[in-house]
């Protein structure tokens, strides 16, 4: 299964609800292309919701890493939120927690952006 | 090639320079992984870095050259499950690839599945071929 993705405004932040496996290929690139559109679209503040992400690889994570630098380049703010332990694992074995601005969930992130 | 022999499995595979390979080796990575007895969350972290290891032989060793190969195999044994990839690229060093949890590393978009692969496994050992270059992973069974 390859990764899905919605996308919704909720006040001025862009979520992007994400879903299935992050990893080399089609998927990571749909990322790629949607924080593409939301800054062009002028969306600063953009929110990663990756509850419903159950895989992760190597280029995946480049991709999480490739979103924030972009967003933070745009001079915006990118977090995540709902990370399972699968993926809170692997930010944490490769230190990218120490990173990203990671929230419990949608009210605690939607709230920080304030 | 399929070998059942006494308590040990042990699988080879011959494959093509393509990501169809990626898929393939991730997927016996998982049933092995589950056969050894692994918890849903290891098994997964072990089928991740497998791919991560046929990654790096199609893309990087082989570089999708359809004239060459990327063997697999798969060993279980009652003490440890061995996971072996290698290509027919031009070999590298390991200690070349950037440290991914250093400064400069950290923000890099690459570089993090040879690291991933050492946090994971209980051991990584990297041989020059010629040509190319082998990867095994070694998960012991009792440490899950």
């Amino acid at each position: 299964m390859s990764m899905n993705l919605k996308i919704r405004h909720v006040g001025g932040i862009t979520v992007l609800d994400l879903s299935g496996r992050i990893t080399l290929g089609e998927g990571s690139i749909g990322l790629r292309d949607a924080i593409r559109d939301a800054l062009a679209a002028g969306s600063k503040k953009i929110l990663l919701n990756v509850a419903d992400v159950n895989y992760i690889d190597s280029a995946g994570l480049g991709e999480l890493v490739g979103a924030y630098t972009s967003v933070k380049n745009a001079g915006g703010d990118l977090k995540l939120m709902n990370l399972s332990k699968k993926v809170k694992d692997l930010l944490v074995i490769t230190k990218l927690l120490t990173i990203f601005d990671v929230k419990e969930n949608e009210t605690d992130a939607i709230a920080a952006f304030a | 090639m399929f070998v059942l022999t006494g308590p040990e499995l042990h699988e080879a595979l011959i494959l093509p320079s393509t990501l169809s390979t990626v898929e393939t080796v991730e997927t016996k990575a998982t049933e092995y992984a589950q056969m050894a007895g692994f918890d849903e969350d290891t098994a997964s972290q072990i089928s991740m870095v497998s791919r991560e290891a046929a990654v790096n032989a199609v893309l990087h060793g082989n570089k999708k050259d359809p004239h060459k190969h990327v063997r697999a195999s798969f060993s279980l044994t009652p003490d440890t499950l061995t996971i072996k990839v290698a290509d027919e690229g031009e070999g590298f060093n390991p200690s070349d690839v950037p440290d991914p949890l250093s400064p400069e590393g950290l923000l890099k978009p690459s570089g993090r599945g040879i690291f991933l692969m050492r946090a994971i496994m209980d051991e990584v050992h990297f041989r020059q071929l010629s040509p190319g270059a082998e990867i095994t992973l070694v998960k012991h069974r009792n440490r899950s």
